[in-house]
């Protein structure tokens, strides 16, 4: 096989992985959270809908899906960087579990799509440190940051 | 007292003054707490008490089937903010200004999960508030919680 066909097939093979990575979590379903890529830059993406609204009033995401999407978005890029750091196991790799997070709520979550991209900071043995920000209109306009620390698995 | 923490204890515990709802009653003004099904079992002089059943759709991890952190993070955001509309103050609207969260392990599979939250200081403008996740235990929490929010009063308004 030529050089070419096979960092085609790595290619793919990193495409169906992501989408396994994502899908595997039924939560992430739930809440329609998609992710694309641009080389090895991840984008996560939170359709609008009514499910997530927190106050019809303004109308507003719930904050409480803001947090959740952000963790969500570490978790993955999390997984995602052991793929591309070519991940030898069986399927997908294994989710970091969660240890502590900190959101800062800047901007109420308006109706309509929010992005977010995940920042690790450090890559411990154990323990993985990793910034998220999430914005809608303007990446340098976010809505919320988050900070967290991951335990990777064994 | 195996699905559903034990009412009279946790009103003990709590030292809660009013009467603990164990059915609790659905979340309905907020449509993102009402599709997860999150329920209020007491609310009343800066504290509440808040719910949320396992569901399939909210797994986080397929291996084990445990819900997802985010679930978690989404109840402790209500239920802290159900504590600051639950003080004896009129307030007109609050918001999370931020929220940080200690997960101490994995919420059981197939069981209910309570937050007890409190608002335990409020300023003209701003409330602290301090939130605790767990199965029928508060002793042997799931994941505990600290807040902020902006408060905005009624006759600050005028």
């Amino acid at each position: 096989m030529s050089r070419l066909s096979e960092i085609a097939e790595q290619e793919e093979a990193h495409g169906a992985a992501l989408g396994k990575l994502a899908a595997q979590i039924p939560y992430a379903k739930f809440l329609g959270v998609r992710f694309d890529r641009l080389g090895d830059e991840l984008t996560a993406r939170l359709p609008f809908a009514e499910a997530i609204v927190g106050n019809p009033m303004l109308p507003a995401i719930h904050g409480g899906v803001t947090g959740a999407f952000l963790e969500l978005t570490a978790q993955v890029q999390l997984g995602w960087n052991e793929i591309v750091t070519g991940w030898a196991g069986q399927g997908v790799p294994p989710l970091p579990k969660t240890i502590d997070i900190s959101v800062d709520y800047l901007r109420s979550g308006k109706p309509r799509e929010t992005f977010a991209r995940a920042h690790v900071q450090k890559a411990g043995r154990r323990v993985v440190h990793v910034h998220v920000a999430a914005w809608q209109d303007a990446q340098d306009r976010p809505i919320a940051m988050m900070r967290g620390n991951f335990l990777m698995p064994d | 007292m195996t699905e559903s923490a034990d009412a009279r204890e946790l009103g003990e515990v709590f030292s809660l003054t009013g009467a603990f709802d164990s059915e609790g009653t659905v979340l309905s003004g907020l449509p993102h707490s009402r599709e997860i099904g999150m329920r209020v079992h007491y609310s009343g002089d800066s504290q509440a008490v808040l719910s949320v059943d396992w569901n399939e759709k909210l797994i986080g991890d397929p291996q084990s089937g445990v819900m997802h952190g985010g679930v978690i993070t989404a109840l402790l955001d209500t239920a802290c903010g159900a504590a600051v509309m639950a003080v004896p103050e009129k307030l007109d609207t609050i918001a999370t200004l931020d929220l940080r969260i200690a997960y101490m392990r994995p919420a059981t599979k197939g069981l209910r999960v309570y937050c007890r939250a409190e608002c335990y200081r409020l300023t003209r403008s701003i409330a602290f508030t301090r939130a605790v996740a767990f199965h029928d235990d508060p002793a042997d929490p799931v994941a505990s919680a600290s807040g902020t929010f902006i408060v905005e009063r009624r006759e600050a308004k005028a």
